[in-house]
This record gives structure tokens, C-alpha cells and sequence, in this order.
């Protein structure tokens, strides 16, 4: 399987040893990896503020890189994202972007069918559900991004990834709640934002790792918590499942 | 009208930090509500009810003049007496004129959102009239002089000690009286005052075109005596209500209650019907209906917006939304707040007096998988947040900066070395200077950047 690895701007610079671990996990499962060395940022935090316009013009670049025509001759079967909130762009919102009929349309639905979030991708695309048992022992609480949860829809895929690299996934009281990044809404609610992580917070059951596989969410979450003076230990996706694989995550395991 | 609406992320920040208990009993009240909706759709198969529903409310939407004419048809065959307001003004003229001509003192209400956004109550109490509210979450409020924060729980963000010190101060009862005993205290003097009332006021949740009839779900009773013993009922009701037919109404009466509190049907249903047919009869000797526009007309002319006008007005999306239990609905400075008002208010009163309320989501989804008649609340916040930029709505630093973002992720040379630019100011620490990241950092640490980015460590060979 050849796969394309959109990396996405918050990853690339916040997340890197998270997104190289996303790549070493899926060489791991038998996928050739690629990276675009032109790819930048997929127009999210323009298209969440209604500017629509230069969400469709950081869309367009991105269709280019990605080679979103139907021929494909970017070579990859799939696009994968260390990323629910920039998967669900690609997937669900570049269709609804780029309505003009026309190559757009067409190359907007094309990238859209064969592009993955990280767990998506792992779970429902390749259909492995178990990755060893390097985080037996490791109690983790999961933190879905919203549009993982309510646009793509996956309700369950990171916990039956962890729980199959042998993590106990603990019940969290607000697990389905948002956490209050939602990109420019944290900057310009930032108290109701801030109100919004407090309750994730403060809700948040004893657990070894907080695992997400949205870095915005992860920013927002670690950077209140910090400023609470809270310890809690925030673990990309990407990383958790690799440390399961590689056998170095669990508890008493090396570090 | 005047609204607290711009005032929003002030309003909200102060009541997250001065009033703590809000955020509390908001937060609580809403998880038990949401927790009950839940469970109260997953009794029925609640997606194939919902996509019905929408569908009768598209329709009726989509064919309102005609439904509408046979409403008031109907409702005049019933022996009802049908008034149509254009605006706030003329419904509180036409209901205050009903009252002087029937020499009203007294008016007893139930709980309609409808007359909060017409500001009903003080013409009538400037006419000399007496004004009760009868649910009891209203008639806290009304002791308080507060607005209410909720569709349906308008007291919710109230806790159990504030209204037994209110009702300790005003009815005598227990500092540490129970719920119930507070509740008989209020039934107490709301007894008498349904006794003494000349006019009952009410909303509706539906008004039935084929039967005329006006259908109000209720818990609590005062619903019923408000309609049934005062001389005169009057039902104010936003032209959105209607519904084609009684057996559209069976099916609506038992989603509306269970997306608003997980009830198969509400306690009581009164399904008006005229009045009283003979003197001596139980019931009004007169019913009147005011069907009220206010602002309604230009939503269903928006091109996307009229998909909020297939609202019920069963407050799921307020219980389902994080942003709202932070705050309740006072932050929004609106009568209509939580989603459906971030959504509804742009429309009934203009983009403009409405800003910043697109905004105040986080686009979570969760109002969404809640709503009984799936109304897309996050597109509709996105294409108002679309029309906010397109009328210079928002301010020039926010545009200027996504402006600036996407002239960079369009050209990859600058967007590699803005990259490594900003990792540098990150670690540093003076990114604290970008406007956003001031705003970030008001309440949050300061994101750490990767050491090298992803591109450098692809570069280098990842292992």
C-alpha cells in the first residue's frame, strides 16, 4: 500500500517526533510512505472563520500537492493524516468547498475518497485492530476531537487500538465533550474556551497518559492544564501506538 | 430591539469568573437533561423520527402561506379570533388593546419564549395590568427581575440555595426548605392568582392548520389553568409553529418531549380548540391567536438560515453544548442563546446586531446529533460566519492574519521558512507578540515547538 503522508502544519511544527512515529508505524504495517515536500496547511482555521475564499485557495494548493485527480498521479492509493480535525477537512469539508463544477469538484471528491485519519485509516482501511502489547499496564484516558467524533465518526478506533496494543482505556465522564481549542474560537471566546478544557479537566480520571490524536485539541488541553498547574501527560496517538508496538510503553518497560 | 448580544465574550468571561455557581448548576442541569434525551431517543428509533420530522417541518415551511390561511381559517371556524403582527410593536399592541378592551386587572402567563421576545410584560404592567408567571422557573425569575437563561429550565442556572433564600425573603417559607415545600409555597399565591386572573397568555408549541388547533405541552399544570379559567386566552405564536395536520401533531408532541427531557409525552397536553361553545360552559369566553412575524419572513427568505425555523423549541442543543453550560443564556444577551440562537438571532434580527454570536461555538457538532428536527447548526454558523467576513464584520487583524496564512501555505519555500521562523520565536517565547497567540496566552500556557520540524527529521531519515 503506497501512502502519501499529509503531515499537517500544527504536526509538523508541534507534533514532529509524533508525526515521524505515525510514519514508522505505518511502515511498520507494510505501507510505503511518500512525503510532498510542497504540502502547507489544508485551509481549516480560514474555512472555521467563513473565509472562504482563501480556504479555497489553500485547498487548491493542497489538491495540487496531493494529486487529487481522479488519474492520481501523485501514485499513492491513500492520504493519511496524523490528524481528525485536517482529515475531516479534506474529506468531508474540501467537497462542500470546491462546489463549482468543474476540475475542482471533481479532483475535491477524488481526495476525498482516498484520504484517512491516522486511526481510520489503520482500523478501517488496513483492518488491524491489534498492535502488540507494548502498553500493557499503561492506564490511558482518550481524547476524541470533535470532528473525528461527529464528522468521521470514529466512536471507537483509537480506544480498540490502544486496548489492542494491551492499554487499559479508562471511562472518562466528559470523553464525547469538546475540549474548547476549536482553532479560532480559542482565541477569541478564550474564557469560555479555557471554561471548556477546566471541565475535561477536572473530570479527567488517574491515568498515565491523556491520548489524542488531534494536536489542536492537545495544545489547547496541555497548555491549560500547565497553566493550571495540573500534571497530567498529553501522548499523541501516533506515539502511543508506536511505544505499544516498539514494546517501550509500557510501565514497567524502557523508557 | 436592544440586546446585550456584543457584549458576549466579556459577559461570558464575567460570568465564568465571578459567578461560579452559574457555570455549576448550568453544567449539571444540562448533562441530566442531555443524559435524559439520550436515553429518551434511544427508546425509539430517534434517527428515522428526526429525518421524518424535518421533513414535515420542510414542507410546512416551504408551503407557510397556504398552511397559514387555513390555519386562521380554521381557527375562525373554532370560534377564535385570528390578529397578525408584523413586528414586536404591533403584538404588544394588539395584546395590551385585547386586555384594555376587556377591562383586564390581572393576567396570568405560561411560559412562552415568544412573549420574552416581544418584551410583552412591561406594556402591559405600564397599562396598570398584573402580571404573574405561572411556571415555576418563570416566577423565580419574575421575584428576581432576570430574564430567563433557558428555552425550557429558564431558572436552571439557579441553585437549590438561591431560590430558597429568595423564597424565604418574599413567601416566608424555610431557610432550609425543601423542594417541594417550595413549590407549595409558590402554588400557594399562584392558586389565587389564577382565581383572580382576567387573561390567560400563553405561547404555543404547535398550531395545527387543518383543525385550528393550538397544541401547548407542559409539566406542571399551570398551562391548563392559565387556558382554561381566566375569561380570556390569549395564544401569542410565531408563524414557524405550524404543523399541516393532527396526525403530523401526534408524532411531534412525542419528540419534542423526548429530545427536551427523554419524556415519552409531556404531562399534560392541552389541545385548544375556541372557546367556551355555550355560556356556562367550562373554558374562555373568548380565545384569541396572534400570530407574530417578528423578523421570521426574512429568515425563511435566507438562503440557508430558514432551516432554523423548523425549530421546536425543546432546548436539546442548549443541554447538548459545551459553550452554553459554561455560562447559561445570559452570556448571549438575547432571549434566544445557546446554538439555536447563535443561529436563529442573526436572522430574526439582523447579521449586524447579532455578531458576535456565529462565533461563539467551537463547531463541536454536538448541538447537531442532538437536534429532533436536524437542523445543521454548524454550517449555519459557518455560512453567517461567512456573510460576517464578506460585510468587514470581523475585525481587520483576525482577516489581516488569515490573509496573511493564506498567502503563505500557497507558496512552500515562504511557507517552509515561516515555519522555521516561527519554531524559533516559539522557543523563545516572543511569540506572545502575535495577537493571537497574546490572546492564547491569557489563559493558557504557551505551546512548546518541535526542537526540528517533521520536514527536517523526513529529511534526515526517519528510522
Amino acid at each position: 500500500m503506497k501512502v502519501a503522508f499529509f503531515v499537517t502544519c500544527l504536526a509538523d511544527h508541534y507534533f514532529a517526533d509524533a508525526a515521524a512515529d505515525a510514519v514508522r508505524l505505518l511502515r511498520h504495517l507494510g505501507c510505503e510512505v511518500s512525503f510532498p515536500p510542497d504540502q502547507t496547511c489544508c485551509g481549516q482555521p480560514a474555512y472555521n472563520a467563513g473565509r472562504t475564499g482563501e480556504a479555497l485557495r489553500m485547498a487548491e494548493h493542497t489538491l495540487d500537492v496531493f494529486g487529487g485527480q481522479p488519474d492520481n498521479p501523485a501514485g499513492a492509493d491513500a492520504v493519511v493524516l496524523p490528524s481528525g480535525s485536517c482529515a475531516t477537512m479534506v474529506k468531508k469539508f474540501y467537497p462542500r468547498l470546491a462546489t463549482s463544477p468543474g476540475a475542482s469538484a471533481v479532483r475535491a471528491t477524488a481526495l476525498a475518497e482516498r484520504s484517512w485519519d491516522l486511526a481510520e485509516f489503520i482500523v478501517r482501511r488496513l483492518g488491524v485492530t491489534r498492535l502488540g502489547d507494548g502498553l500493557a499496564g499503561r492506564r490511558i484516558a482518550v481524547h476524541q476531537g470533535c470532528h473525528a467524533l461527529r464528522e468521521l465518526r470514529l466512536e471507537t478506533e483509537p480506544a480498540t487500538l490502544l486496548e489492542g496494543a494491551g492499554a487499559e482505556v479508562v471511562p472518562w465522564e466528559a470523553q464525547e465533550e469538546c475540549c474548547g481549542f476549536g482553532g479560532l474560537f480559542s482565541v477569541k471566546m478564550t474564557a469560555v474556551s479555557a471554561a471548556m478544557a477546566d471541565r475535561k479537566l477536572e473530570t479527567l480520571p488517574d491515568v498515565d497518559w491523556v491520548v489524542s490524536g488531534d494536536g489542536g485539541c492537545v495544545l489547547h488541553l496541555d497548555g491549560r492544564s500547565r497553566a493550571r498547574g495540573d500534571r497530567v501527560e498529553f501522548v499523541h496517538l501516533a506515539t502511543a501506538l508506536w511505544r505499544g508496538v516498539n514494546g517501550d510503553g509500557g510501565k514497567t518497560g524502557a523508557k | 430591539m436592544a440586546t446585550g448580544i456584543k457584549d458576549y465574550a466579556a459577559r461570558s468571561r464575567e460570568i465564568i469568573r465571578e459567578d461560579p455557581g452559574v457555570r455549576e448548576s448550568v453544567t449539571g442541569a444540562t448533562i441530566a437533561f442531555d443524559e435524559k434525551r439520550r436515553q429518551g431517543y434511544a427508546e425509539v428509533d430517534a434517527d428515522a423520527w428526526r429525518r421524518w420530522a424535518e421533513g414535515v417541518k420542510n414542507h410546512t415551511l416551504t408551503h407557510l402561506d397556504r398552511y397559514l390561511a387555513e390555519a386562521e381559517e380554521q381557527l375562525q371556524a373554532n370560534g377564535a379570533q385570528v390578529h397578525w403582527a408584523a413586528d414586536a410593536a404591533e403584538a404588544r399592541e394588539i395584546v395590551t388593546g385585547l386586555a384594555v378592551r376587556h377591562g383586564v386587572r390581572s393576567v396570568v402567563k405560561g411560559k412562552s419564549m415568544v412573549t420574552e421576545e416581544i418584551d410583552l410584560n412591561p406594556v402591559l404592567e405600564a397599562a396598570g395590568i398584573e402580571v404573574f408567571e405561572t411556571d415555576l422557573g418563570e416566577y423565580i425569575l419574575q421575584l428576581l427581575e432576570e430574564p430567563p437563561s433557558h428555552i425550557l429550565g429558564p431558572a436552571l442556572h439557579k441553585s437549590l440555595e438561591q431560590v430558597q433564600e429568595l423564597f424565604a425573603d418574599r413567601l416566608d417559607t424555610a431557610r432550609d426548605g425543601d423542594p417541594d415545600t417550595l413549590a407549595r409555597a409558590a402554588r400557594e399565591v399562584l392558586r389565587g392568582a389564577f382565581i383572580h386572573a382576567d387573561m390567560g397568555i400563553t405561547g404555543a408549541n404547535f398550531l395545527v392548520a387543518e383543525t385550528g388547533t393550538v397544541a401547548l405541552i407542559e409539566n406542571e399544570g399551570n398551562i391548563r389553568l392559565t387556558t382554561s379559567l381566566p375569561r380570556v386566552h390569549v395564544a401569542v405564536v410565531g408563524i414557524e409553529k405550524l404543523l399541516p395536520r393532527m396526525t403530523d401533531l401526534a408524532g411531534f408532541l412525542q419528540l419534542t418531549a423526548r429530545a427536551a427531557t427523554g419524556q415519552p409525552i409531556g404531562c399534560f397536553v392541552s389541545l385548544i380548540q375556541g372557546p367556551a361553545a355555550d355560556p356556562g360552559d367550562d373554558g374562555p369566553e373568548e380565545v384569541h391567536v396572534v400570530l407574530v412575524d417578528n423578523g421570521r419572513t426574512d429568515v425563511l427568505a435566507h438562503e440557508h438560515a430558514w432551516e432554523a425555523l423548523r425549530c421546536v423549541r425543546c432546548g436539546a442543543c442548549l443541554n447538548a453544548c459545551p459553550v452554553y453550560r459554561q455560562t447559561g443564556g445570559h452570556a448571549y444577551g438575547y432571549v434566544y442563546s445557546g446554538p439555536i440562537g447563535s443561529v436563529l438571532d442573526p436572522g430574526l434580527l439582523g447579521l449586524h446586531e447579532a455578531m458576535p454570536l456565529p462565533f461563539a461555538s467551537s463547531l463541536c457538532g454536538a448541538c447537531e446529533d442532538a437536534c429532533p428536527v436536524r437542523i445543521p447548526i454548524p454550517e449555519l454558523l459557518l455560512e453567517w460566519r461567512r456573510e460576517a467576513q464578506e460585510e468587514g464584520l470581523t475585525p481587520w487583524k483576525e482577516r489581516a492574519a488569515l490573509a496573511g496564512l493564506a498567502s503563505v501555505a500557497t507558496r512552500p519555500g515562504l511557507y517552509r521558512l515561516a515555519g522555521k521562523i516561527g519554531s524559533r520565536l516559539g522557543a523563545t517565547g516572543a511569540a506572545r507578540v502575535l495577537p493571537m497567540l497574546g490572546e492564547w496566552s491569557k489563559d493558557r500556557a504557551l505551546p512548546k515547538p518541535s526542537p526540528r520540524t517533521f520536514r527536517d527529521l523526513w529529511r534526515e531519515g526517519i528510522e
